[in-house]
Order: C-alpha cells, then sequence, then structure tokens
C-alpha cells in the first residue's frame, strides 16, 4: 500500500508537468483543449476515500491554475469530478462489484464501460470550467462547442494512455 | 449537540465538497479584480522558472522568425528617429522640458507565456519588480497595444492581455477622433469589437484605431488595430464595430512595459480636483 501511495505521487506530478508543459501546448482547431490531468483523479483505486479524493484533486487543480494563471478555476471543476466520482462508479457498478483497490481503468472492465465511465465526468468538467470561464451563458454556443471539442479531445488522449499503459488488453 | 455532530459527520463528504468549492469560487472572483497582488500564479518563482524553461526550449525554433521581426523593427526606429531628428531641426525647435520628454520611459521584457484561445488570457514577461515594473503598467509591442500588468513578482510579471473579456482599453477613431472602448468579445483572436462610437460619426472599414490617452496608463497613438466591419442596426444608438488587431497575439515575442512617469502628478491633480476614479 505504501508502495502504492509513492507510485501515485509521483504520477501526481507526472500529469502536471504533461499538462502544464506538453497539453497547454496542444489545441486542435482552436477550441479543442487537453485537459489531461483529470485521467489522474479518474484512475485512482477504487476504494480511495471520497474525502481524500477531493483533497487530491483541489491540490492538482490549484496548481494547474498556478500555470494557467485562473486561479480557482481548474480546481473548482476538478473537486467537482472527485465528488462525483465515486457516487458515479457505485451507480455503474458492473455485474459481479468491482475488485478492491484496482484502477478503474480500461483494462478492468474493457472499452464500453470505461467510456461510460469517463464521458460524463469529462464532459461535467470542462462544462463548469468553460462556462465559469467565459462567466456566464453570454456566448453558449462557442463555449458548447469548446465543450464538445475538448470532451472528444480529453479522451481520446486517455484512451490512448490507456491502451498504451495496459498493451495485454491489445 | 450530538445529533448535529452526527449529522456533519454523515455528511462529511458533502460539506467538504462545500467547503472546497466555496473556496475556490471565492479564489475566482479574487483572481478577476484587476492589478490583484498575487503569489500563486505564473510570476510566481518556481512556476515561472519551469515555463521560461520550456519556453527556452521551444525558442530554438523560431530565434530565426524572432531575430527577423527584431531587426527589422530596429531598422524602423532608426528611420523614424532620424525624420524626427531632420524635421526638428528643419523647424528649429527648442528642446522640451526633459520631464515632458521623459514623461514615458520603456522596459523591454520577453514573453515567455502567453495564450490566446482562452476566454480569459494572460502574459507572463521575464521582467519584474526589480526592473521596474508595477501593477497597472501599459504594455505595447512593436505593432500595437498589448495589454496592463497584473501583478509582478521579483523577477516575473503577468500582464492581462487585450484578449480578456475582463480587459478593457479606451480608444479613438484616429481619422475622426471619437473615443469609444475596446473589449474582446472571447471568439476570434485576431478581432476585437469597439463599443461606443454614437450614431452621427462616420466610422468606415480600414480606418485606424489607437489607443486615446484618456487614461494615464497608455500614451495616446497607440496603433491597436484597423476597423475590419461596420454594422448599425435600426434601433441601436451605437455602432457595433470589429477592430482587427495590428498585433498577431500568437506570434508575440516581446514586449514593451510603459511606465508613465508623471502617473502619479496626474492621478493626484485628479484626485484633488474631482475625487476618487471608480
Amino acid at each position: 500500500m505504501n508502495r502504492n501511495a509513492a507510485f501515485q505521487v509521483i504520477l501526481f506530478f507526472v500529469y502536471l508537468l504533461a499538462q502544464v508543459l506538453l497539453c497547454k501546448r496542444l489545441v486542435l482547431f482552436n477550441t479543442s483543449f487537453c485537459f489531461i490531468y483529470i485521467a489522474f483523479i479518474l484512475l485512482l483505486p477504487n476504494e480511495t476515500n471520497n474525502l481524500l479524493l477531493m483533497v487530491i484533486a483541489f491540490f492538482l487543480g490549484f496548481m494547474v491554475d498556478i500555470f494557467y494563471d485562473s486561479l480557482g478555476l481548474h480546481a473548482f471543476s476538478l473537486v467537482m469530478v472527485a465528488y462525483l466520482r465515486n457516487y458515479w462508479l457505485s451507480a455503474i457498478t458492473p455485474q459481479g462489484g468491482y475488485d478492491a483497490n484496482v484502477s478503474p481503468g480500461l483494462a478492468m472492465n474493457g472499452l464500453q464501460w470505461f467510456l461510460v465511465y469517463t464521458l460524463p465526468l469529462v464532459f461535467v468538467h470542462h462544462a463548469v470550467l468553460f462556462f465559469v470561464e467565459a462567466g456566464g451563458f453570454r456566448l453558449f454556443w462557442f463555449t458548447m462547442l469548446k465543450i464538445i471539442g475538448s470532451l472528444l479531445f480529453t479522451t481520446s488522449v486517455m484512451l490512448m494512455l490507456q491502451y498504451l499503459g495496459s498493451p495485454r488488453r491489445l | 449537540m450530538d445529533r448535529l455532530l452526527n449529522f456533519l459527520f454523515h455528511y462529511r463528504a458533502f460539506f467538504t465538497f462545500l467547503f472546497l468549492e466555496l473556496f475556490c469560487a471565492w479564489l475566482v472572483v479574487q483572481n478577476n479584480q484587476y492589478q490583484s497582488t498575487q503569489f500563486f500564479n505564473t510570476s510566481n518563482r518556481l512556476a515561472a522558472n519551469i515555463i521560461s524553461f520550456s519556453q527556452g526550449v521551444r525558442e530554438y525554433l523560431s530565434l530565426q522568425d524572432i531575430n527577423t521581426s527584431l531587426a527589422e523593427e530596429n531598422a524602423r526606429l532608426r528611420t523614424a528617429l532620424e525624420q524626427k531628428n531632420q524635421s526638428l531641426q528643419a523647424i528649429g525647435a527648442q528642446p522640451l522640458d526633459s520631464a515632458v520628454i521623459n514623461r514615458f520611459s520603456y522596459i523591454s521584457a520577453k514573453v515567455i507565456n502567453n495564450s490566446t484561445l482562452l476566454f480569459k488570457n494572460y502574459i507572463t514577461v521575464n521582467k519584474g519588480r526589480l526592473d521596474g515594473i508595477a501593477p497597472g503598467m501599459a504594455a505595447i509591442s512593436s505593432s500595437g497595444a498589448i495589454g496592463k500588468v497584473k501583478s509582478v513578482s521579483d523577477h516575473y510579471a503577468v500582464l492581462i492581455s487585450l484578449l480578456n473579456t475582463d480587459e478593457q482599453l479606451s480608444s479613438a477613431i484616429k481619422r475622426t477622433g471619437h473615443f469609444g472602448t475596446v473589449q474582446w468579445e472571447g471568439t476570434n483572436p485576431r478581432l476585437v469589437d469597439l463599443h461606443y462610437i454614437p450614431r452621427h460619426v462616420d466610422p468606415r472599414v480600414g480606418d485606424t484605431i489607437v489607443t486615446s490617452g484618456y487614461n494615464a496608463v497608455f500614451p495616446e497613438n497607440i496603433l491597436v488595430g484597423k476597423i475590419a466591419s461596420v454594422n448599425l442596426s435600426e434601433e441601436a444608438p451605437f455602432y457595433s464595430i470589429k477592430v482587427e488587431l495590428s498585433q498577431d497575439f500568437a506570434k508575440l515575442a516581446f514586449v514593451q512595459i510603459i511606465r508613465s512617469n508623471l502617473k502619479s502628478e496626474k492621478d493626484s491633480l485628479e484626485f484633488n480636483t474631482i475625487g476618487e476614479i471608480k
């Protein structure tokens, strides 16, 4: 367990640096952003405590905010995701339940389940992020375009990383 | 009391959630205030070091372009200076009061972080408080107005870019001299809106927009852009005008921060006569 925790701490910084150095520069069609750091929260082991999850999410979001000059914005959206995550996980429990302490990734329940798990949560994150940033619904359709574009982009990158991370599923 | 504690404990996840979200919301509101003094942004030393390292690596790829544009700017400035000198000599002008000549001083800084695609874009530059930069100063590039300084650390500063839906800039149509406010609407990073030009004015496509000098921050006649389209609906009191920015913000490499040496004098005079502005 201790070893696992140390591994997660390292992963925390890997996601953070990947986000602020690499993914920050990746913008497709001027509207689609890649917020890969959500994957860290989504892929933490099954039985992670809700409180711990939110605190981690707050710190991760806060650090991303420092680099985006948008204090509070990413933290706000990510805490939202962290809060919803466990409820959503228990709502979509597959037959036979989850194995203990396994990351709810692609390798656990397959592609279809993984998409059902990630798409709504990523959508919530992006929706909150972009609408709060826009300061309201003035540019509703443009913001919606950004949300959908980023949703597709982020999810694709997340899937790619999942396939790369667990080659035995291929 | 017991039941209250039980209640709180039972819903502890929800209350933690509420607490964290309220805290974040408070941070967002704080951050939206213009000229906040801040530690947690890209002017923070660790963050800025990481960013400027990453920018340094990337810059090797665009060195050629940057060099060319700097050399061009040098040549243009030298020509302009020479022309000024010649015309001054020709009319035998007396040197002005040095306080007036040195009203603005320029601090050149390199852009290490820049975004154009969010709704609230900021620019980080590699000069800070120790170089004489303070919140509220104006930033321009060789081809136009850029924004204002939002917060500074010792060695870095964060500018609030013109491409930020909160930023407003007092501007004028150069040909007619009418004043308006330039503000970004949030979608296209090449176009900004010019508000509050009344019906009786006759703005035309291609007219130059410059800063108006009605604030002590920007010197007047700094280029902003030129009018790309003009619309006047039947009942609107003002035109809706789109202005194409003269500076492509996606290609920004260097900015000059303008220090207005007489700002405190102007502000205190205005304060004494008409009271505090906003």
